[in-house]
């Protein structure tokens, strides 16, 4: 069909659709060289007038070599960048459901808030009077967090969920070291289930890691704390929900075993999302948890970070919070910023964690959050986020296995790979197909506690419509790999703007950085 | 609740479907006594319009840096960043994205990381860097464990002109590991005698430059001292942009540098989020800490990005792994790379020479002043100087004439007998009228 300027309105023969094109881009799906293959050393995108003509007083120290990085005029570093951005994949993509990562919706106006000249163009050293309402916020987020959680004191300054875990352990070092039980009491219990971040952590501060098996429903047993806490016992790190999705039901118990020993309870706190409102880690024994704002309250990831990561402390713990912390006086806000100083207020904080005081950027966002929500909206988030991973979980049970039966889960459902078994498709190679069908794979390979685990958290970000396709394609997914169509998954992805990447070619022979080609040899005559 | 998509009737079909009768079947192995029967004691949920006025409020209640002239420094720095860089780091694909661990679907973000490991090897004169750390603090502290791995000792000692905060975070890290860690008195001038601290016991020398009191400091000595007993020299930087203009570390020596890259493309925010920036030798890349990303091929053929050498990290090695962390500094590094990309070596020059030029004329301009004096040889775009009396105490005169006219040194140190010492911060936002009301201000309450 043509309209009357002889323009085509309906489509002709159409050629297959790998069709090659000759600048090797798929439409808006382009290729991007590196800023040092098109910038320019000479080329900049920002307008200054020289200085006047003055006295270096660089005392010798001028920089003589080239810096060697080109700039991009406005436009092009515009262009270069939005076309980068157009390669990711984000929430505000698609359903998101990498599970213990909590990918929920990410409100603008927190944004919008964190912008305000008043908390983003504020300096931590000003004059304490210049930043009354910066400590306001600090102060009224560590109430909510306090509030949520039914503990003592909040370490607001940790900068990410592993730096908090650092924190509260270092506390818990402390506060042992108070007893004079330092030379003695070294050994940390890690159920098999834990983040990385967990032994991690430990060890980074000398303590020994003992491992606890974790038993056939996928939750510790409390007779297997007790049977290995002893006088040599620091702490146990027990992430509650646990990475299988599942609530540790004899939480009550391992705290008491734990507490019996004379050891300290630390909760890893990433999967506090299933339970804002509903319970309280305070009332199940804890000591001390850390909070990732950028999982549970909605700071952005923004590619892996910035996160923060506050952890709460109890009455036992609460004296050992590193600096600074916020004081509420007759006289405004106070800012307590050194050990000598917070030993003036009765406190033995342990030290530093960080320069200045914590990841403010986060806390405004994370407050706006809350208030937004409100006592009723985050109980409804959390409600949502669990029946939203029990509806996946009832929907995909009949075709997907479940490593601990088809039993309720949290904010998250947890299978592995055995219904994968002799097909020749891997968990990798269905978490690839699942980016063809316009997914984020769920989490994989985690907890190592399951063969091939499959980690999926959907969120309380999800409509029942979006998860209803959701839970389709991974059943025609699953229906694909019983008919034998491996094609579909082992070579996936088929349609992202890169195939299969080499992995392992990368770790051989690392290129961590740009190298410009060098110059051809001329060829001997 | 706008944020909540179901509604009662999905809310109850849903329950239907999986076959309970009430949500809190769901939460049945929290154990009953311990389920929250009520509401938490906290307000209940608001609108958009409340909420930006209750925070607005709060905002009101601080005085921002481009309000007032502004001179402070001290590790975080108030510079232009262009409004394409805010505009950039919002574009939904980057700031609601996870860490690349898919990376097929996350390229964007693997190659602005690598784009920021080649800026930031470059600015540094080192071979590699990795992609980022919580900030330059911890990126120091991660920097001490490093060396301690590496030459299989554990004492650090720490120059008395580190920014006390990192000294802080170093001494509470290495106590916690129990590793040892000396630090030299601080000292204004910069001539502190560290080279007679170096022995075969010791692990790695931390050294910062500009020093906190701003003085730019000889790192060669230091560093031949350092290799001819074993030991790693760490250089540290708090004022990135000062690279734009000063000899790098990379070329006095050093085996890693860290420091905070605050500077280039992100906001003041009270102190964080920040973006630790760290770099080292090629050799010892395989005990760095943190993310690295690395180029690669496709099923195809085609280049493409990947996050690598990640048998160092957490979630593959746990309690062997070089660190803890996880997260990142993810987007601040997008902020970096993108402001970095805009300025090219060019810009940063220009940018770094006016820092200099106004640096040195409000220096000029203060050591006229009776009973004031600079007491910097050497100085990039902070220094400090010497007040007739209490810093602290001038600093809030002036604050009370909507000045901020920088940090007093007893705030970081206040037992060091420094009380009358003030370290100001000139940088490029501020203007030649910025500079005299500050300088005839400060007269006035003298």
């Amino acid at each position: 069909m043509l309209n009357r300027q002889g323009r085509p309105t309906t489509p002709g023969e159409a050629a297959p659709s790998d069709h090659k094109t000759f600048t090797g881009n798929k439409a808006l799906s382009q290729i991007e060289p590196l800023i040092f293959e098109t910038g320019r050393l000479e080329t900049t995108g920002v307008d200054y007038e020289a200085p006047k003509s003055f006295t270096s007083r660089l005392g010798g120290f001028e920089r003589k070599s080239e810096i060697g990085l080109p700039g991009l005029s406005e436009p092009e570093a515009m262009r270069h960048y939005v076309r980068l951005s157009q390669k990711n994949y984000g929430i505000d993509t698609g359903l998101f459901p990498l599970g213990s990562c909590t990918m929920k919706h990410n409100p603008r106006v927190n944004e919008k808030i964190a912008r305000m000249p008043g908390f983003s163009d504020v300096h931590p050293l000003q004059p304490v009077s210049t930043v009354q309402g910066a400590l306001e916020v600090m102060h009224t987020l560590s109430h909510w967090l306090l509030e949520l959680t039914g503990m003592d004191a909040v370490a607001l300054s940790p900068k990410a969920g592993a730096h908090g875990e650092l924190c509260g352990m270092m506390a818990i070092k402390a506060a042992i070291a108070a007893k004079g039980e330092a030379a003695t009491r070294n050994v940390v219990l890690v159920p098999d289930s834990a983040h990385g971040t967990n032994p991690a952590t430990a060890a980074l501060i000398h303590f020994v890691v003992k491992p606890v098996p974790v038993r056939e429903d996928g939750t510790v047993d409390p007779a297997v704390v007790a049977s290995l806490a002893g006088p040599d016992t620091a702490a146990i790190m027990l992430t509650n929900p646990n990475t299988c999705g599942l609530f540790e039901k004899d939480v009550v118990a391992i705290a008491d075993a734990i507490h019996a020993a004379g050891g300290y309870f630390y909760a890893d706190g990433a999967n506090f999302n299933a339970i804002v409102g509903k319970a309280r880690p305070g009332d199940l024994g804890v000591d001390a948890m850390h909070i990732n704002l950028h999982k549970t309250f909605s700071t952005p990831h923004g590619g892996g970070g910035p996160g923060a990561g506050p952890v709460v402390l109890s009455e036992l713990l609460a004296p050992f919070a590193p600096v600074p912390f916020v004081r509420h006086t007759d006289d405004g806000m106070q800012l307590v910023e050194s050990v000598d100083e917070a030993a003036n207020h009765g406190a033995h904080a342990f030290g530093r964690m960080t320069a200045f005081h914590g990841q403010m950027g986060m806390y405004v966002r994370a407050l706006s959050y809350m208030l937004s929500h409100g006592a009723d909206g985050l109980r409804q988030a959390s409600e949502d986020a669990v029946l939203n991973a029990n509806y996946v979980r009832a929907c995909l049970a009949d075709l997907m296995s479940l490593p601990y039966g088809n039993r309720p889960c949290m904010h998250e459902v947890l299978f592995d790979d055995a219904w994968l078994k002799d097909t020749g498709v891997t968990t990798l190679d269905f978490a690839k197909a699942m980016i063809d069908e316009g997914y984020h794979p769920m989490t994989v390979y985690f907890p190592l506690v399951v063969h091939g685990a499959m980690l999926i958290e959907p969120t309380e970000s999800e409509s029942r419509a979006s998860l209803d396709l959701f839970i389709a394609t991974l059943r025609d997914l699953a229906m694909a790999v019983k008919r034998g169509e491996t094609e579909r998954f082992t070579g996936a992805p088929y349609h992202a703007p890169v195939r299969r990447m080499d992995e392992t070619r990368a770790a051989r022979s690392p290129v961590l950085k740009y190298t410009p080609p060098q110059p051809i040899l001329q060829a001997a005559e | 609740m706008r944020y909540l998509p179901l509604t009662p009737d999905d809310r109850a079909g849903m329950l239907a479907k999986i076959g309970v009768d009430h949500i809190d079947a769901l939460f049945a192995d929290i154990p009953s006594d311990r389920l929250l029967k009520h509401l938490p004691t906290l307000p209940l949920h608001k609108g958009e319009i409340e909420v930006e006025r209750v925070m607005g409020r709060m905002a009101s209640r601080n005085v921002s840096a481009s309000s007032v002239p502004f001179f402070v420094g001290a590790g975080a720095y108030k510079h232009h960043v262009p409004a394409t860089v805010d505009h950039l780091i919002q574009r939904s694909e980057f700031l609601t994205s996870y860490t690349p661990y898919q990376p097929e679907i996350a390229q964007g973000t693997l190659q602005y990381l690598f784009e920021f490991q080649t800026q930031v090897a470059a600015l540094t004169g080192m071979d590699v860097a990795n992609a980022s750390m919580y900030d330059g603090s911890t990126g120091c502290g991660e920097a001490v464990l490093m060396a301690h791995r590496i030459t299989k000792r554990n004492k650090a000692v720490l120059s008395g002109g580190l920014h006390p905060h990192y000294a802080d975070v170093v001494h509470t890290l290495s106590q916690m590991a129990e590793a040892e860690c000396v630090t030299l008195a601080p000292d204004v001038s910069g001539r502190e005698d560290i080279l007679s601290q170096i022995d075969g016991t010791v692990s790695c020398v931390v050294v910062q430059t500009p020093d906190f009191f701003g003085n730019l400091r000889d790192l060669r000595a230091i560093a031949d001292k350092c290799h001819a007993n074993g030991a790693l020299l760490i250089a540290v930087f708090t004022e990135v942009m000062s690279l734009g203009l000063i000899t790098p570390p990379g070329e006095m020596g050093a085996d890693i540098v860290v420091g905070e890259g605050q500077s280039i493309g992100n906001a003041l925010n009270f102190g964080g989020p920040y973006v630790g920036l760290f770099a080292t030798k090629s050799q010892y890349v395989r005990q760095m800490p943190g993310r690295l990303c690395g180029e690669t091929v496709d099923a195809d053929g085609t280049r493409g990005f990947v996050l690598t050498l990640s048998t160092r990290e957490q979630h593959i090695r746990r309690d062997k792994a070089t660190s803890n962390i996880c997260t990142n500094s993810g987007l601040c590094t997008l902020a970096f790379t993108i402001h970095m990309s805009l300025l090219g070596q060019t810009g940063l020059k220009r940018v770094a020479e006016i820092n200099h030029a106004n640096a040195v004329m409000l220096a000029d301009e203060l050591d006229t002043i009776k009973g004031v004096s600079v007491l910097n040889q050497s100085f990039f775009n902070e220094f400090a100087v010497r007040l007739p009396g209490n810093a602290s105490h001038s600093v809030e005169q002036l604050a009370a004439r909507h000045i901020m006219a920088g940090v007093p040194v007893s705030r970081l140190l206040p037992d060091a007998g420094l009380d009358d010492v003030l370290l100001v911060a000139n940088t490029e936002v501020n203007s030649d009228d910025d500079r005299k009301a500050f300088v005839e201000a400060l007269k006035e309450i003298l």
